[in-house]
């Protein structure tokens, strides 16, 4: 069991509530995973690449980060750290370079995110204390989407939490698990993608980021990934203009969304949406089995 | 009437309220505020009590219900009625998954549509659906009625004992071992009775009636390969 939530705005005059609303969705999907927590929020696109890195150790890999990168790679840089999160900004041409030296900088950091617009964030724990830890609730944006993780497939490590991000401003969470992981990775490899976990839900990202990467639309990737991923899924994919979900043909994990004016709400359960503006008048549906639905911008 | 309001007070405080009421009580009429999609709400009711649940509830609402009504003003989470023993549950909305399961006895009614698994391993209960029903409905169904006035989705009735299922509309595809079957004089007058119970308007004669073709009870010899 997992819980999803996600939210897309179509009135931009709550995207200063986004965190805030966020976090409560994610707060009350607890019961469904209590062992780790992790979210993705996408700002405004404002010219610069952002990236966001872990640490186990903030306190000795964070501080004088942004001037040591910025020398190695001659290029403005600026760092925002929250608690064992950092979010790098600098410009879109030096992203490479950045990542290229980032290692060598500081060998402990794990990249979570990099894109226009995406920030991830994850720990282990429960999700009222990850998402108090990252100051969700302050946070402002026009989509995002948060996991809750009771783990089944692989171990309870803050890079087995969800979102999964394995293309550029790409996340993907997933309530399921997936039974040819092991065979679709490997193929995978072969493609050039690189996996940080044993994860099957990382499999399913890096899936959707390679069907992008060959000019697939999100929505045309999700359709693939129902004759290429075996398994249970409920997946929720967040990209920096839209949010998609797509369930299982057998369907076994729930899944509720909601719709109004001003937004697209996914809920693992009702529960998730219920404390939503104007929740009450919304249309309220489950999603069909085996069918792609994506909002974009 | 009385109330709980589920914003100020306790699940397990409503739901224990609800399973004391002997059944010589006279305050039978019951009315639940804030249910917010909680899970297991008026479960185990076991008096003819009438209860109002004031919007949308989460897994299992109504479950095990035994000669109570339950309405639920809203749509209704997976499971809801599941094992119903008598009694009514009246869902406004539409029903998540597996609604009415394994439901033995009682009248579940579905004014909306209801999802995947609607009445899977039913064994007695009586569902009518006033909308469409997904797939996988009535998988193993024993015995009760299963009524839709909508569609239904793909595999109906797969792998059937004795349910009886009526769609007024199309059946995306039967289960295995679900035919369709003659529709005789007592099955009309039967499914008059159900949908008059459940208050739904609808012609009686524009119902196909589907049911187990009874191929897979015993074992078949030739098959013996297969193994």
């Amino acid at each position: 069991m997992c819980g999803i939530v996600g939210l897309f705005l179509k009135d931009p005059t709550l995207e200063t509530r986004l965190g805030a609303l966020m976090a409560d969705m994610l707060v009350q999907m607890s019961e469904r995973g209590p062992d780790s927590a992790g979210f993705a929020v996408y700002g405004a696109p404002g010219g610069s690449v952002r990236m966001t890195l872990r640490s186990e150790s903030p306190a000795a890999d964070f501080p004088l980060l942004d001037q040591a990168l910025s020398q190695a790679i001659g290029a403005p840089v600026a760092l925002t750290t929250r608690d064992t999160h950092a979010v790098l900004t600098l410009p879109a041409e030096a992203l490479d370079a950045a990542r290229a030296a980032l290692p060598g900088l500081r060998p402990g950091l794990s990249v979570m995110s990099f894109g226009d617009a995406i920030e991830i964030y994850k720990e282990v724990g429960l999700p009222r204390d990850v998402a108090s830890r990252f100051g969700l609730a302050a946070m402002t944006g026009t989509h995002g989407v948060g996991h809750t993780r009771m783990a089944t497939e692989s171990a309870v490590t803050t890079m087995g939490a969800h979102p999964f991000s394995t293309g550029p401003d790409q996340c993907l969470v997933h309530n399921g698990s997936l039974s040819n992981h092991n065979a679709l990775r490997r193929d995978l490899v072969r493609e050039g993608l690189a996996f940080e976990t044993d994860n099957d839900s990382e499999v399913a990202a890096a899936y959707l980021t390679a069907r992008m990467a060959e000019g697939a639309n999100l929505g045309q990737a999700l359709e693939t990934g129902l004759t290429d991923l075996d398994g249970f899924y409920t997946f929720v994919v967040g990209t920096r203009d839209g949010f998609g979900v797509l369930r299982d043909p057998i369907a076994c994990k729930p899944a509720v969304l909601a719709e109004t004016d001003r937004y697209v709400a996914f809920g693992s359960e009702y529960r998730a949406l219920a404390g939503l503006p104007g929740i009450e008048a919304a249309k309220v549906w489950e999603p069909e089995p085996a069918t792609v639905y994506f909002w974009s911008r | 009437m009385q109330s709980y309001d589920l914003a100020a007070g306790t699940l397990r405080e409503m739901n224990a309220a609800l399973q004391a009421q002997a059944g010589t009580t006279n305050e039978t009429a019951w009315e639940i505020l804030n249910p917010q999609g909680r899970h297991a709400i008026a479960v185990g009711l076991d008096a003819p009590l009438d209860v109002t649940v004031n919007g949308p509830t989460g897994y299992y609402c109504a479950g095990m219900n035994k000669h109570a009504t339950v309405r639920i003003s809203g749509n209704a989470g997976p499971g809801v009625a599941e094992n119903m023993m008598s009694g009514t549950v009246i869902v406004d909305g539409d029903a998540s998954q597996y609604a009415g399961a394994t439901g033995r006895g009682g009248l579940l009614v579905i004014r909306g549509n209801a999802s995947s698994r609607c009445g899977i391993s039913m064994k007695g209960i009586d569902i009518v659906v006033g909308g469409n029903i997904g797939h996988m409905s009535a998988f193993m169904g024993q015995k009760g009625n299963l009524v839709v006035c909508g569609d239904a989705g793909d595999a109906l009735g797969d792998s059937l004992y004795e349910a009886r299922l009526f769609v007024r509309g199309t059946v995306k595809s039967l289960g295995a071992d679900c035919v369709e079957k003659e529709m005789r004089p007592e099955h009309l007058a039967a499914l008059e009775t159900l949908l008059e119970a459940a208050r739904m308007d609808a012609d009686p004669a524009s119902f196909r009636r589907y049911g187990s073709a009874r191929r897979l009870y015993n074992f078949d010899i030739d098959n013996a390969g297969e193994y």
